[in-house]
């Protein structure tokens, strides 16, 4: 490119406060405009979910009437709640534990087969959910765990092993390895290593791993949407999108909202207490490419 | 001002940051070929194996689950595709190929396949423009920056199906906050097929906007600062840099995300259930909620369900093939 050198010489970088404050203000309309449209939506649910409007338990005044319609919803918001709890948490427990020792496994060890599972595990992300949903219904089926929580959990778990297998993998290659070797000629077994010297290490890397399973079960949809069929056994995000159906076709928009806002609050208070875990778990998968 | 020329604060030239970038992201093959070379190492042999069959165990649970929940429903959907299955009497014997004809012929599989490369379309062109935006909109650390990164970054800790049901009431003609503009313009969100799938993809575009930012935001802190110095010492306009030094040393990172964005589009599922129910007119349905209906609601056909998955899946990994091998060819020109 003959035209890059021909040019002029660049402006200067910094030009005087003033022209610098022109310059800048739109830059701020710009982005406060950004942030306040993504910001929007979630700060409009929440406040709408306890404004008064016709049709709704919240008729009058503010308060909290929507969010007693839906504690009175069917089988009672906190079966729904504790429903995604028990699901979310044993997703969390199953996948730490499974890829915290799958990820030493291919970090440290050489064995049989160690390539192949590897690339087995990532082309899970390969396969449509669909494609896998409807046979793990029959295979749920015949062993008995098809609407029932632990085999939406044994599921869920498999759809977290590609990136949380890879993550821990990551975290434990990262480690030096002179860590564990003076570990093991000390007489330590390699499960007291990894658990004693190894898991301390990989902290990071189990939380990230954790976070991303937890937000994964607490708001999946089709798995249970497909798997469960007992009212009394479906996961939140499901209860509620019923919630709109249910009432001959009139939609209790108030309940609704407060249903949102009850699905949305974990994941925003985990989101901003973990950030840096998330955004970590980000980077992890760009670095893949 | 004149003190503060444009070299006084340049950074000295950082050569280090090429190898260095290259060692991060080959560690993982080159850490596991440095290990199957020391076990190899003769006189060994009998730890070696003993350790190895230490790694198969830690390994075990890892494989009963891929092996239980993913290779046997394959192999099973398989099966399916090519079997007369009804949901509720189950297997009842192979019909290959009737299952297939009857998912090519199903009065809605065009309507759904070409719904979906038409929304697939959309949403990929619009996340990787805005995501790129974005990441260089808010690529330099500050407070500000850092505050516009968290509230760009915030929905996508949403689940699909919580932000459909976000903006099911949102879009709302009786309960939105937009309810009384569409009523005086006589307008609805989801009303027409077009309207409807402009509807749906701005919400994706609000929940996954964050998430390709920082994939973006990656890939952009990945090319080294000497590069843009020397542009700038040359003289590149800002849009000359972008166009011939930021966009091919970006290309690696688009091609993941491109990849990345066509699969999840192709797959679409939660946010049409949810806020269009496939209408108006069965406009909005896509292959998965095909899949979804032909299995559980109505039909009831395990069958044809099962032969419209492996379609699905036999499409995606052709479709990604392709954009590999475009990706990997462009990148050898």
């Amino acid at each position: 490119m003959t035209t890059l050198t021909a040019r002029p010489a660049a402006p200067s970088r910094r030009p005087s406060p003033l022209l610098r404050g022109v310059v800048r203000t739109p830059y701020y309309v710009l982005t406060g405009g950004l942030a306040i449209l993504f910001l929007f939506p979630l700060v409009w649910t929440t406040v709408a979910s306890v404004s008064p409007r016709a049709g709704t338990a919240q008729s009058e005044g503010y308060g909290f009437a929507n969010y007693i319609t839906l504690a009175n919803y069917q089988a009672g918001i906190w079966t729904y709640v504790y429903n995604s709890t028990f699901v979310s948490l044993l997703t969390v427990v199953l996948t730490l534990l499974i890829s915290g020792l799958g990820g030493y496994a291919f970090a440290r060890f050489t064995f049989p087969g160690k390539d192949i599972l590897f690339m087995v595990t990532l082309a899970i992300l390969m396969v449509p959910y669909a494609t896998l949903l409807i046979p793990l219904y029959v295979l749920l089926t015949r062993v008995g765990l098809q609407n029932s929580l632990v085999g939406v959990a044994l599921v869920l778990t498999m759809f977290q092993l590609p990136f949380s297998i890879f993550m821990m993998r990551v975290s434990f290659e990262s480690v030096p390895k002179e860590l564990d070797e003076a570990a093991l000629v000390d007489g330590c077994s390699t499960f007291a290593v990894l658990w004693r010297v190894l898991v301390p290490a990989v902290k990071p890397g189990l939380i990230t791993v954790g976070l991303f399973a937890f937000l994964a079960a607490w708001n999946d949809f089709m798995a249970p949407l497909i798997l469960i069929n007992d009212s009394n056994r479906m996961t939140l995000p499901l209860a509620i999108a019923n919630l709109r159906v249910q009432v001959q076709g009139i939609v209790d928009y108030g309940a609704t909202e407060a249903g949102v806002v009850i699905l949305a609050l974990p994941c925003c208070i985990l989101f901003l207490l973990l950030q840096r875990h998330y955004v970590r778990g980000f980077m992890s998968g760009a670095l893949k490419g | 001002m004149i003190a503060r020329l444009p070299g006084a604060r340049q950074r000295p030239a950082t050569a280090t940051l090429l190898p260095h970038q290259k060692g991060s992201t080959m560690s993982a093959p080159t850490a596991a070929i440095r290990a199957g070379a020391r076990s190899r190492t003769p006189g060994a042999s009998r730890a070696s194996r003993r350790n190895s069959w230490r790694g198969a165990g830690y390994a075990l649970p890892n494989a009963m689950f891929v092996i239980g929940l993913f290779v046997l429903p394959l192999l099973l959907v398989l099966q399916m595709s090519a079997s007369k299955w009804p949901l509720l009497s189950g297997n009842q014997g192979w019909n290959f190929p009737t299952n297939y004809t009857k998912a090519f012929t199903h009065r809605l599989f065009a309507d759904s396949v070409v719904f979906t490369l038409k929304y697939t379309m959309l949403a990929t062109v619009l996340l990787i423009l805005i995501g790129l935006g974005l990441g260089l909109l808010v690529q330099e650390s500050s407070r500000w920056k850092g505050f516009l990164r968290t509230s760009i970054l915030l929905p996508s800790a949403l689940g699909l199906a919580s932000a459909s049901l976000l903006f099911y009431v949102l879009y709302s003609p009786i309960a939105g906050p937009f309810a009384e503009t569409m009523q005086q313009f006589g307008f609805s969100f989801l009303g027409t097929p077009t309207m409807a799938l402009l509807s749906t993809t701005f919400l994706i575009v609000w929940r996954y906007a964050g998430f390709y930012m920082l994939l973006m935001l990656v890939g952009l802190q990945g090319i080294p600062t000497d590069v843009f110095e020397a542009a700038r010492t040359d003289g590149a306009s800002v849009w000359q840099t972008f166009r011939h030094i930021t966009l091919p040393l970006l290309k690696p990172t688009l091609a993941l995300t491109t990849v990345m964005c066509v699969t999840g589009s192709l797959l679409a599922f939660e946010q049409f259930y949810i806020l269009t129910k496939g209408g108006p007119d069965n406009s909005t349905i896509t292959v998965v909620q095909l899949i979804y209906s032909v299995a559980f609601q109505g039909q009831n056909d395990l069958g044809v369900a099962g032969a419209l998955s492996v379609i699905a899946l036999v499409a995606l990994v052709v479709i990604n093939a392709v954009q590999l091998r475009a990706f990997a060819k462009d990148k050898d020109e």
